[in-house]
C-alpha cells in the first residue's frame, strides 16, 4: 500500500506530460456531443460546448502541474534563502524579515491569493506570482527556526574560523541540515497549491478560457449539475486523487524523515 | 495577567496596522494605470481625472497613505465605484449572512471533530481510529469548491431535500455550512486525537484511572480539559481559514455574504470594495486570534494565576 501515493503522483506527471505529447484537441467543439455523458459518448464525456472532457482533463493536469512546480520551486528558494539568511545574520535584517513574515501570517493565505490574483488580473503567470507571494512565508519561517537552532553548532563555528564566506556556510553547512522539515513542508505545499490554483480558476481568477484548469472545469460543471454531473465529477475525482496522493506522500515523508517531535511520534 | 492582555492587544494592533498597509499597497500592484483598468481605455479625460481625484491617486503616495489611514481611523472606507454607495453600508448589508454561515459552520466543525477525535484517541489503533483518520484525510483532500457541488448533487438533486443556492429558502444555510464545516472538522479531529493521545500518557491520567474512574470519566473530565489549549489555538486559526474559505463557498452557493461581495467586486473591478472586504476579513482574523490567546487565560488556571 505504500506505493499508492507515488503511483498517483506519477500518474499526474504522466497526464501533464501527455498533454504536451499527445495530439489532443481540447478546444474542438462537437455540437452533436454537447453534455454527453461517458456512457452515451464514451471516453470521459463532453462538456457544455461539446468539448472532450478527456482532452481537457489532461490539459488541466498540465496547468496544475506547471503551476505547482513553478510556485513550489520559487517559494521554496525565496523563502528558504530569506529565512535562513535572516536567522544567520540576525540584527536589523532579521527584525525586518520577521516583521514582514508576521504581516503575511496575519492574512489567511488563500484570501491574500484571491485578492492578489483579482488585482493582478487573470492568467497563469499571475496565478504563479500570487501563490508565490503567499507561499514563501511558510518556508521562510521554517528555515529561520531551523537555522536559529543550528547556527551555534561546532561545525559552523569551525567553518567560520576557517574564514569561509557567509553565503557558502549557509548553502553548504546550514541549509542541508535544515532540509528534512523543508521537504515535508514542500510536499504538503504542493497539495495546497493544486487546490489553490483550481480554487482561483474556479473563481474565474486563474487561467482563462479556452485554456483548461480542473477548477474552471468544475465551475463550468456546477451550472449543469442536473443534466451533466460528469462535468463536475471527472475533474473533481482527478484533483482529489492527486491531492490525496500528495498528502499521503507527505505523511510518509514526515514519518521517514523523523520530523515530528519524539512525544508526538510515541503515538 | 493585565500586562499580558495589554501586550496581546498591542501585538494585535501591530497586526492590524500591517494588514492595513498591505491592503493599501494592493491597489498599487495593478499593472499599468489603475484608473485605466477600472474605467477602460475609452473613458473621457474628465472622467479619468475625476476618478483619479476621488481615489486620491493624484496625490503623492505618502499623502495617499495618510488619507487612507485617517479614513480608516474614522471608519470611512470610501465609496463603491460601481454602486456609488458608501462601502461601510455594503459591508453592513452582507455581514449578517457571512456571520450566520460562519457560526453554523463552526458549530458543525465542533460537533463532528470533537467526538470523532475523542473516539479515535479512546480507541487508539482500532478500526474506529482508522476510520476517523481516513475521514480526516479525505476531508483535507477535498476542496470546498468540489465538496459543495457534491453535496448539492446528493442532497438537492438526488434526494431533493435542500435548496441548491441562495439564502431565501428555509434550510438554505445547511449545505454551505456543511461544506465549510466538514473540511475544517477534518483538520480539527486530527488535532483533537493527537493532543488527547499525548495527554493520556500523563501521570494524572494514571492517577485518575488508579482511583477507579471510568474510562469515560477519565476522558471527558481529565483528558479533554487538559487538551483544550492546543485545540482552541487550532479553532482560532481555523476561523480565519473559515472566513477565507467562505469566499469560495459563498460563490458555490450564491450565498450573499462578504465573500460573494469580494468576488463581485473583483469582477466589476471595484477595487476600493475589494480592499475593504479583504481588510475586514483579515482584521477579523487578527481579532479572533487575539481573543483565542486571551481565552487561554480563562481556561487555564496556570496562566490565569501567572505561573506559566
Amino acid at each position: 500500500m505504500r506505493w499508492i501515493p507515488s503511483v498517483l503522483i506519477l500518474l499526474w506527471a504522466l497526464m501533464a506530460l501527455s498533454a504536451q505529447l499527445l495530439p489532443l484537441d481540447p478546444d474542438r467543439i462537437d455540437l452533436a456531443a454537447i453534455l454527453a455523458s461517458p456512457i452515451e459518448a464514451g471516453g470521459l464525456g463532453y462538456d457544455d460546448l461539446g468539448r472532450s472532457l478527456f482532452d481537457r482533463l489532461l490539459m488541466g493536469a498540465h496547468t496544475s502541474f506547471l503551476v505547482a512546480i513553478g510556485v513550489i520551486t520559487l517559494s521554496a528558494i525565496i523563502g528558504t534563502w530569506l529565512g535562513a539568511m535572516s536567522a544567520y545574520l540576525g540584527g536589523t535584517f532579521d527584525v525586518i524579515i520577521v516583521r514582514i513574515i508576521d504581516m503575511f501570517l496575519a492574512f489567511p493565505g488563500i484570501l491574500l491569493a484571491i485578492a492578489l490574483a483579482g488585482i493582478l488580473g487573470p492568467g497563469i503567470e499571475n496565478v504563479v506570482l500570487a501563490l508565490t507571494i503567499v507561499g514563501w512565508v511558510g518556508f521562510a519561517r521554517l528555515a529561520r527556526a531551523q537555522v536559529l537552532s543550528l547556527k551555534h553548532r561546532d561545525h559552523v563555528q569551525a567553518a567560520e574560523a576557517l574564514g569561509i564566506g557567509r553565503a557558502r556556510i549557509l548553502l553548504r553547512h546550514l541549509i542541508p541540515l535544515a532540509l528534512a522539515p523543508l521537504i515535508v513542508e514542500a510536499t504538503f505545499g504542493v497539495a495546497s497549491i493544486v487546490i489553490a490554483e483550481a480554487g482561483l480558476s474556479f473563481l474565474g481568477l486563474g487561467v482563462q478560457p479556452p485554456e483548461a484548469s480542473w477548477g474552471s472545469m468544475i465551475r463550468d460543471g456546477t451550472r449543469y449539475l442536473l443534466v451533466a454531473p460528469h462535468m463536475v465529477l471527472v475533474p473533481g475525482i482527478a484533483m482529489f486523487a492527486v491531492v490525496l496522493g500528495i498528502n499521503l506522500l507527505g505523511d510518509q515523508l514526515r514519518d521517514r524523515l523523523d520530523v515530528r517531535s519524539r512525544a508526538a511520534r510515541a503515538n | 495577567m493585565l500586562t499580558a492582555i495589554f501586550h496581546r492587544l498591542f501585538t494585535a494592533l501591530i497586526g492590524i496596522a500591517g494588514v492595513s498597509l498591505l491592503v493599501f499597497f494592493l491597489i498599487h500592484l495593478i499593472p499599468g494605470d489603475p484608473v485605466d483598468v477600472m474605467l477602460g481605455e475609452s473613458a473621457s479625460a474628465a472622467d479619468r481625472a475625476a476618478l483619479r481625484e476621488a481615489l486620491g491617486l493624484d496625490q503623492p503616495v505618502p499623502v495617499q497613505l495618510g488619507q487612507y489611514l485617517s479614513g480608516l481611523a474614522q471608519g470611512d472606507l470610501g465609496q463603491s465605484l460601481h454602486s456609488r454607495r458608501p462601502i461601510t453600508e455594503l459591508l453592513a448589508e452582507r455581514l449578517p449572512a457571512t456571520a450566520e454561515l460562519a457560526v453554523i459552520a463552526l458549530g458543525i466543525t465542533l460537533l463532528v471533530a470533537v467526538p470523532l477525535g475523542v473516539m479515535a484517541a479512546a480507541r487508539h489503533r482500532t478500526l474506529w481510529d482508522q476510520g476517523a483518520m481516513t475521514f480526516s484525510l479525505l476531508g483535507v483532500s477535498i476542496p470546498n469548491f468540489w465538496l459543495g457541488p457534491l453535496l448539492i448533487l446528493l442532497f438537492s438533486v438526488a434526494l431533493g431535500w435542500l435548496p441548491v443556492s441562495g439564502r431565501d429558502a428555509p434550510g438554505s444555510v445547511i449545505l454551505p455550512a456543511l461544506t465549510l464545516g466538514l473540511s475544517l472538522a477534518a483538520v480539527l479531529s486530527r488535532m483533537v486525537r493527537s493532543t488527547l493521545l499525548e495527554v493520556l500518557h500523563e501521570d494524572f491520567i494514571r492517577t485518575a484511572r488508579a482511583k477507579g474512574l471510568s474510562e469515560r470519566g477519565v476522558m471527558w473530565r481529565h483528558a479533554l480539559p487538559n487538551a483544550m489549549l492546543p485545540i482552541i489555538t487550532v479553532i482560532g486559526l481555523q476561523l480565519g481559514t473559515l472566513l477565507a474559505g467562505a469566499v469560495i463557498t459563498e460563490q458555490v452557493f450564491s450565498w450573499p455574504g462578504i465573500g460573494l461581495l469580494t468576488i463581485e467586486a473583483i469582477q466589476s473591478r471595484d477595487y476600493p470594495v475589494v480592499q475593504a472586504c479583504v481588510l475586514l476579513i483579515a482584521c477579523t482574523y487578527v481579532f479572533v486570534n487575539m481573543l483565542t490567546d486571551m481565552l487561554y487565560a480563562v481556561i487555564d488556571p496556570r496562566i490565569r494565576l501567572g505561573e506559566a
